[in-house]
């Protein structure tokens, strides 16, 4: 599919993760102690001290857990077929929600432990935001 | 143990019906206040205490009171999910101690049924820009499959099964047929049996969203109820006995870089409910536990102490659950899976933990004495809260 839902702007706190998805970054925060903050915020989740350094990852990771959603009400879903909804655990220690692409059957080929890299999923629509997503290494 | 007995639930109602098609929830929310006010022989002006959800068409604080007619000198909308009930009981034991409020109550009404609202399947993409939204609507992330993360995770780590998770649903249905509410709920909802089911029947019903399915799954009713709380004064005249609220507990948790996905809100909730009441999980009788899914119940089944982390299929496998077997039973009343699941099933936890602590219940435990309730609000994979509430028979 490439006709995912687009963030929503104006909204401050993602919009440089965002910015960096269409340079094919996939970019997270740190606090000035080495702190990983990640969903991005404009605060320290530790200390609430402002003033984070923005970081780009290698874009490995590990699947922490998964689910294969087989049943959706949801507008430009509902024809997807199962597809996957997972937490990535990133090598630099942040956890995103994403998908995992790639796999012939996704109830069978993916498992908790399994290593993945970002890819950057062009979506229709002018000036739309590539959305991240994860293949199998 | 001393407890004290600072705060009581006096009068309760559950709405009967899981279809009402062409009431509101409003409606629902005010009959069912005047019925537990009937239930304690208290009346509409006695109440100086309002707590809400913020549900129904116009509720909360500002809206609330205007519509019943009354003007309490407490208000306190706290919304935070399926467990907002716990937390008002919580706030109730609070209030009521400090002298700011006699008779409060907190109410609920829904027609999530009638308005066919999509909850566990309709996405959470809805709303406008927030920090959260923006990285997650994208991925097509239903409220099934974020618990049904949490139910990966728990096999993964600690090799739970699906037959062990079933067990919670075949011991949920078979207090729901002892229920006539739930039978009628299941009838009205066109349920494809209404009748016990088996760890089969489970396992070959469909999957929803790995590797939960239908029957791991809570039902979408309308329905509503009331909760009378009142102060220990109060509390010698009413027409029944009263249902002490001796301690709670309030927590949140989150997706966070590293964490836990399989240790829920309820680890940080239940000790501190457990401290104030003085009680231990072994001295527990009923446990009233928001079952959303499957799942829910069994993380909370130990993160409120009933056993070890990781260790709730063996917990399973040595009974419990059914009222008429040994050990800590479950959700007498059929629960959100068979009996009534309007959204937000938290009320229902404290209405089904007086009935048994009163005697009765259709699936009474013969001198039950001490109940928990545990509400679990939000996502169980994301940001969710749990309320912790124990209670006592007089």
């Amino acid at each position: 599919m490439a006709n995912r839902p687009q963030p929503s702007f104006p909204e401050p706190d993602t919009q440089h993760f965002w910015d960096g998805c269409k340079t094919g970054e996939l970019r997270y925060q740190t606090d000035p102690d080495g702190n990983v903050v990640f969903y991005p915020r404009g605060h320290s989740t530790v200390t609430g001290d402002r003033g984070l350094s923005w970081n780009v990852s290698s874009g490995l990771g590990t699947v922490y857990t998964y689910s294969v959603v087989r049943q959706n009400r949801m507008p430009g879903f509902q024809e997807l077929g199962a597809y996957a909804v997972a937490y990535i655990d990133l090598d630099e220690g942040f956890r995103m929600m994403s998908t995992i692409v790639g796999v012939d059957d996704p109830t069978q080929d993916i498992h908790i432990g399994q290593r993945v890299r970002v890819e950057f999923e062009e979506q229709s629509g002018e000036d739309s935001y590539p959305i991240p997503v994860f293949r199998p290494v | 143990m001393a407890q004290e007995r600072l705060a009581a639930i006096a009068g309760i109602h559950e709405y009967p019906l899981r279809v009402a098609p062409g009431v509101s929830s409003m409606q629902i929310k005010a009959e069912s206040m005047k019925r537990a006010l009937d239930d304690a022989g208290l009346d509409w002006g006695d109440v100086d205490g309002l707590y809400d959800a913020l549900d129904g068409e116009g509720g909360g604080g500002l809206g609330l009171a205007a519509y019943l007619g009354i003007k309490p000198r407490l208000l306190d909308t706290t919304q935070v999910g399926g467990s907002s009930y716990e937390f008002h009981a919580s706030h109730a034991l609070r209030d009521i101690a400090a002298g700011r409020c006699n008779v409060a109550v907190t109410t609920y009404g829904s027609t999530a049924a009638s308005m066919r609202v999509p909850i566990g399947t309709g996405g959470m993409g809805r709303g406008g820009a927030s920090w959260q939204q923006n990285m997650e609507a994208p991925y097509g992330s239903t409220l099934i499959s974020n618990y049904a993360m949490v139910a990966h995770r728990h096999m993964h780590e600690y090799g739970t099964t699906t037959e062990q998770l079933a067990q919670i649903s075949v011991a949920t249905r078979k207090h729901a047929m002892r229920n006539p509410e739930a039978v009628k709920a299941m009838t009205d909802l066109q349920f494809v049996k209404v009748d016990e089911i088996t760890v089969e029947d489970v396992l070959e019903s469909r999957v929803i969203a790995d590797p939960l399915h239908l029957l791991e799954c809570c039902m979408i009713s309308d329905g509503g109820g009331a909760a009378v709380f009142v102060s220990p004064e109060i509390a010698r005249d009413i027409k029944k006995k009263p249902v002490w609220i001796i301690g709670a507990g309030e927590a949140t948790k989150y997706r966070e870089n590293g964490g836990d996905i399989t240790t829920s809100a309820g680890a940080q909730s239940a000790p501190a409910a457990f401290a104030q009441a003085g009680v231990t999980p072994d001295e527990i009788d009923i446990a009233m536990i928001y079952d959303s899914f499957s799942i829910t119940v069994a993380v909370m089944l130990e993160d409120l102490g009933f056993c070890a982390k990781g260790e709730v299929g063996q917990f399973i496998e040595d009974g419990h659950l059914a009222f008429d077997r040994p050990g800590l039973t479950l959700n007498t009343d059929g629960g959100g899976l068979s009996s009534n699941h309007p959204g937000m099933r938290g009320l229902f936890l404290l209405l089904e933990s007086v009935r048994q602590l009163r005697g009765e219940s259709t699936s009474q435990v013969d001198g039950a004495s001490l109940a928990v309730a545990h509400g679990n609000g939000g996502l169980l994979g994301g940001t969710h809260t749990g309320g912790t509430v124990i209670l006592a028979a007089d």
